[in-house]
């Protein structure tokens, strides 16, 4: 028996896909920010990959100074509101909280970091400017975390700057690949826009750049360009049946969720293969979009997965369940996915050592595959003395964010082959002062 | 079982909880009902000369999350008719014949006294209380706090009041004053029966930082007012035990400041009380909290080995001694429990930059270490951590040794000079004051801002889109 019904209209939807956490109003922030004990050399902010002054603006919201709060944040990372709802918070900041050396619930700072932000963002708080012109111009392909972030960054520093997105909205990941009860596409779109609006840099949407001329035609008009493609389409399991309807990726599954809503299709029995984050996060929204059934399949031991035990513990609590030590031979079915079949695994030394004899099918009607992302290697290919490491990650100074390629700069999944927002919106701005630095050099 | 029940210098009551005279004793219904909870007795809100109250009368003190730590008001005694609280008086002395309820007066002439001290008696009042503290718009008016501050006016008051009384009289004093004995043993000399201490404080709660006005505001305009609740405790406490003291004051206190549960009762009973008052806490949270103040105290009374209120009246005060007369030997230093330590340290920068640098990080862990030698046992460390017995105080002299200043004075061994080889701090050690420079700022700068230097922004619009609204 399902846990939840197939939503059938925007309000099914958002019920089913509640915000896990949803805002805090003023006396709840009041009280939560009260607990904060101002640690000296605080962890959470060590913890923090933006280094985000966290006593700091929780000491700011409890003093009812919510705009300094804001402030605060947004120096540190722009992507303040979306961070405090989507970043994994139990394994960072909250993770790091004192309270938790006495089993005492960590301090809310995801939500409070939320509270303060969208406080802001609502009453269109003017909290920064570009800055004065210095007649350079970068171009950022990508308006994810990381284009978005160093946008803004480059204009504080006086750049022009133009994006060039290949989708029609900004923020990437954020609004294309987040689970939908980490956040809505709504509150993405407004701290976009108030990015946009004070910052003041170009966004082009639907202008996919994926030719050497139009990357030429970057290098001639601006002075750097940056890289912050992320990654691309899930990676193929190159097993056979996978061609069938109904085996899909899971970025693509989840990137259409977020657009379509309750419109979104499902199975009635789901198989998710996969043990990372994204794989509790396409069972999850299975599970929330009706399916009866939600497997969550797994080469190796439950210990073994790259998903946080809290993803998961999400992931059950829906009502997912976990097949575990099994490795996938064929999709199987007629045209439309029938089942997976699977044969049983032992890990020996840590090498995945499959059990002759032991295959099974197991039944479904739709097969996501939580299987990781491509890297975007053609792309990359066109841009010349652009070295790439084995993993297929750009290469780039730890500091500045900068290629081999010196005109080249990036940040974001694309460099460090897949990480959080926060992750992608800390490295650009570093990166963005590598360019600045760069620039500034022979001046 | 211990007994509760106290005969406060011939008020008889079940218990020593009384509400005190304010808006929780404004009337019959409100008696009545409190009795019917559990309190003991009340005192009536004042009853006098007649009074016009304005709107908006109370301000309020939070700490962060904490309502109301501290209250003030600027409302005035009772504005109801005298007929009506006579008649209730003695309508709940008809129902709770063995509950204590007082009448507090405030009246100006000498007939006036007479005639309202035999009104309240007539209603079967088991005792008056003279309000001489109220700090806020009856002492304009020559009565409350303006007679608690003159002590011959208030002897000449409690005289007046002597000759017609006949049942216990307590004068209730302020603390508006520099040394609150002075008024109390004007009241003893008057005649009085007994005190009670404290009134309310006069006071700012805080001011509207948009209205630019002090809190309460009655129309844009503010007043000072008259401060209570748990913040004025401490006040209270030091003043009941200036009374309970002194020889020449040698009369039963009910004590009354910042009671809000059993502790803060026994507390005061300890430092002399023999019957406490409250008001703030019923004020906030309703009459209910008696329950826990007798099972406080009941338990207390019982783990101690306490039968009777009197066995514990003033059982602190010979503890509380002059300054001069404590002992310069003692030593305590602080000790940090590893085990409980959560790694805030928030007490190595308390100690760092509030006291005495006796507090050091250690390398591979959050745990501070405290430097024995310089830790001058000052116990702000243990008061700042937020851990319960985490930092504790621990003695380290052998015990064998007692010297006071005042012994010292006799024996002619203090320090004189300004750079006296004798004094205090003389050989402690202090850091180099060029050492504080640039000390740990990338922790006390956190953040991006160990990162980045500050950007020249163009100049914002000081007011955002919206903030007009």
């Amino acid at each position: 028996m399902a846990e939840y019904k197939t939503p059938t209209s925007e309000p099914e939807f958002h019920a089913n896909f509640a915000q896990l956490k949803p805002r805090m109003n003023s006396t709840e922030a009041l009280y939560e920010s009260s607990r904060c004990l101002f640690c000296f050399d605080a962890p959470c902010i060590k913890a923090c990959p933006s280094g985000i002054d966290v006593p700091q603006f929780i000491r700011q919201i409890n003093t009812g100074n919510t705009t300094g709060a804001a402030l605060t944040i947004y120096e540190a990372n722009y992507f303040g509101n979306a961070c405090g709802k989507v970043c994994p918070t139990e394994v960072l900041c909250e993770g790091a909280c004192v309270y938790t050396e006495q089993d005492m619930k960590p301090i809310e700072i995801g939500r409070l970091q939320s509270y303060a932000t969208r406080e802001a963002i609502e009453q269109n708080k003017k909290l920064f400017g570009p800055g004065a012109p210095n007649g350079r111009k970068v171009a950022i392909i990508g308006a994810g975390p990381a284009g978005v972030s160093a946008a803004c960054e480059l204009r504080s520093l006086g750049y022009e700057v133009d994006v060039f997105e290949a989708k029609g909205k900004p923020s990437g990941l954020t609004v294309y690949g987040v689970a939908p009860y980490k956040i809505t596409n709504e509150e993405v779109l407004a701290e976009m826009a108030y990015l946009e609006a004070q910052f003041g840099f170009r966004v082009q949407y639907n202008q996919p750049i994926t030719s050497r001329r139009e990357l030429e035609a970057l290098e001639e008009s601006y002075d750097a360009v940056f890289l912050g493609i992320g990654l691309g389409l899930t990676n193929p399991l190159r097993l056979p049946g996978e061609e069938r309807a109904n085996c899909v990726g899971a970025v693509e599954f989840i990137e259409q969720l977020r657009q379509r809503h309750h419109q979104m299709p499902v199975g009635r029995k789901v198989i998710v293969l996969g043990g990372g984050n994204t794989a509790m996060d396409a069972a999850s929204e299975s599970a929330r979009l009706g399916a009866e059934d939600v497997i969550l399949a797994y080469r190796r031991g439950k210990e073994e997965m790259g998903a946080y035990d809290f993803e998961y513990d999400l992931a059950k609590g829906v009502g997912v369940k976990g097949l575990f030590n099994v490795a996938p031979l064929e999709i199987v079915g007629n045209g439309k996915v029938e089942g997976v079949k699977f044969i049983r695994t032992a890990t020996l030394n840590g090498e995945v050592q499959l059990l002759p004899g032991s295959e099974f099918v197991e039944p479904c009607d739709m097969v996501i595959k939580a299987t990781g992302q491509s890297k975007q290697l053609p792309f990359l290919r066109l841009i010349p003395g652009l070295q790439i490491d084995s993993k297929g990650r750009i290469v780039a100074d730890e500091r500045t964010g900068q290629t081999t390629n010196p005109k080249y700069f990036t940040s974001g999944d694309a460099r460090n082959g897949g990480a959080e927002v926060v992750n992608a919106a800390a490295e650009a701005k570093a990166t963005a002062r590598g360019i600045h630095a760069f620039l500034s050099a022979g001046l | 079982m211990p007994d509760l029940s106290i005969n406060f210098a011939g008020i008889k009551s079940p218990n020593p909880f009384w509400l005190a005279s304010a808006p929780p004793t404004n009337s019959g219904y409100q008696v009545m009902k409190a009795f019917d909870a559990g309190w003991g007795g009340a005192v009536w809100k004042t009853l006098g000369v007649p009074v016009v109250n304005v709107s908006s009368r109370y301000g309020g003190v939070n700490y962060r999350d904490k309502r109301l730590i501290g209250f003030n008001n600027i409302e005035l005694i009772s504005d109801r008719p005298l007929s009506d609280n006579l008649r209730e008086i003695e309508e709940v002395k008809k129902r709770f014949p063995h509950h204590a309820v007082i009448a507090s007066l405030m009246v100006q002439s000498r007939q006036e006294w007479h005639d309202i001290v035999r009104d309240v008696q007539n209603a079967g009042s088991d005792g008056i209380e003279l309000n001489f503290g109220c700090p806020h718009g009856m002492c304009e008016r020559g009565m409350g706090s303006a007679v608690g501050q003159e002590p011959e006016v208030l002897q000449t008051i409690v005289e007046w009041v002597m000759e017609v009384a006949k049942i216990p009289v307590i004068v209730k004093l302020t603390p508006n004053i520099s040394d609150i004995t002075e008024p109390a043993m004007a009241a003893r000399r008057g005649g009085a029966d007994a005190i009670s201490l404290i009134n309310t404080i006069q006071s700012i709660v805080g001011v509207d930082l948009d209205l630019f006005a002090p809190y309460p505001i009655v129309d844009g305009k503010g007043s000072n007012g008259g401060y209570c609740g748990p913040a004025v405790k401490p006040i209270a406490l030091n003043m009941v035990k200036n009374c309970a003291q002194h020889p020449e004051v040698q009369l039963p206190i009910s004590g009354i400041g910042g009671i809000e549960n059993w502790r803060d009762a026994v507390e005061h009973i300890l430092l002399g009380a023999s019957s406490v008052q409250v008001c703030t806490a019923a004020m906030h949270f309703g009459f209910g909290i008696i329950r826990e103040m007798t099972s406080g105290l009941e338990q207390y009374m019982t783990d101690k080995g306490f039968h009777t209120i009197y066995d514990m009246v003033g059982k602190a005060l010979p503890n509380v001694k002059h300054w001069e007369d404590l002992n310069l030997k003692y030593k305590v230093t602080a000790a940090i429990n590893e085990e409980k330590c959560i790694g805030c340290q928030l007490c190595y920068t308390a100690c760092e930059d509030g006291a005495h640098q006796a507090i050091r990080l250690q390398e591979g862990t959050r745990v501070p270490a405290i430097i024995e030698e310089n830790c001058v046992g000052c116990n702000l460390c243990s008061l700042v951590c937020p851990v319960e017995q985490c930092i504790t105080m621990e003695r380290q002299d052998d015990g064998t040794e007692h010297l006071t200043w005042k012994e010292r004075t006799e024996a002619g061994t203090i320090p004189t000079e300004f750079n006296d080889e004798r004094a205090g701090g003389r050989h402690h050690w202090v850091p180099e004051p060029a050492a504080a420079l640039g000390k740990e700022k990338d922790k006390t700068l956190p953040g991006k801002a160990r990162q980045y230097a500050k950007v020249d922004r163009a100049p914002l619009e000081t007011t955002s889109a919206t903030s007009s609204e």
